[in-house]
């Protein structure tokens, strides 16, 4: 096999979990984004707005007294969803190879996830679904951003020792 | 009403969404991120099957409607270029993200089932409403003393 056919049969592996294609590992994941699309689609169909979690809930919290019903709504809806794991559980049984770091990171990191979605105007709902499914460059931009800050803060924090 | 109600019905199947493609999972997502490690491609498919979704469906939806079913006008971002607060908000939020992979929308679905998810859903809630204060629309434009004029008194902006 010349080296060019080894990395895409490399890239393919990897995007399938080590070459062992099942329905479940690319289908499951395909459907779940389906639904997520098929929401923000539904939500921008009856009330114009777009489906970014971090701008619903800043209007939540710091906006206009009319306009908070529907994103409490919106909200309500998400949570019930988590809370009832309505969706069917599809048994997956390749480990979890990114183990979390400790709980005590969980308030910078929240502080640094909130204020730098408002900063940024969007978080991966808002800019990475949304705003990509509307070709927006800005949205396309932060959402390499946020992706290649991520990919190095998990570098940084396992060469730290924050996480194995 | 109706309004209130899809936007509760959507935000219910935005869940569903998370949960079922395993979103609402950090290891999982934090899998996505580690790049240089064993990467696992799940939140690509998610995103492929959210915008392949939402991208043409969006289109339909503007062409066909002049409004929305139960609103006055479509909502549209605000429209900027490129900025520096863009960027920075954005690798801002990346740093947090790849942190404890708790984005919005997951943490918020997870509150319920996860004391990590509900703790960091605290400290996103107390992010966001910083920044509103700080420098949201509704916060007063920052009033700097300009550094050659700098005295005690006179300071007027």
């Amino acid at each position: 096999m010349s080296p060019r056919q080894a990395s895409i049969v490399h890239l393919s592996n990897a995007l399938m979990f080590d070459g062992s294609f099942t329905v479940a590992k690319v289908g499951v994941p395909l459907l779940g984004g389906a639904l997520i699309g098929l929401a923000a689609s539904l939500l921008y169909a009856t009330t114009g707005r777009i489906a970014g979690v971090s701008g619903i809930a800043s209007g939540l919290i710091g906006g206009q007294k009319g306009d908070r019903a529907w994103r409490l709504a919106f909200l309500l809806g998400l949570t019930i969803a988590g809370t009832a794991s309505l969706g069917p559980c599809v048994a997956d049984h390749t480990a979890s190879h990114a183990p979390i770091a400790a709980t005590w990171l969980a308030v910078p990191a929240g502080l640094l996830v909130g204020f730098g979605a408002r900063l940024g105007s969007g978080c991966t709902s808002g800019h990475g679904v949304c705003g990509v499914s509307r070709l927006s460059p800005r949205s396309m931009v932060a959402t390499m951003t946020f992706i290649a800050t991520g990919a190095i803060t998990v570098q940084l924090l396992r060469l730290l020792g924050v996480r194995p | 009403m109706m309004a209130i109600s899809f936007a509760g019905l959507s935000g219910l199947l935005f869940g569903v969404g998370l949960v079922v493609s395993h979103m609402t999972d950090p290891a999982r997502v934090l899998g996505f991120l580690d790049f240089a490690g064993h990467w696992d491609p799940t939140l690509l498919w998610v995103m492929v099957g959210a915008i392949g979704v939402h991208l043409p469906l969006r289109r339909l939806i503007a062409t066909k409607q002049a409004r929305p079913r139960y609103a006055a006008s479509f909502s549209l971002p605000p429209r900027s270029g490129i900025d520096t607060k863009l960027v920075l908000g954005a690798a801002i939020f990346g740093v947090g993200w790849g942190a404890m992979g708790y984005c919005p929308g997951p943490a918020i679905a997870s509150a319920t089932t996860s004391l990590t998810a509900l703790t960091t859903l605290a400290a996103i809630v107390v992010g966001i409403a910083l920044h509103e204060r700080t420098l949201g629309e509704s916060a007063r434009p920052l009033r700097l003393p300009r550094m050659s004029k700098l005295r005690f008194r006179d300071v007027d902006g």
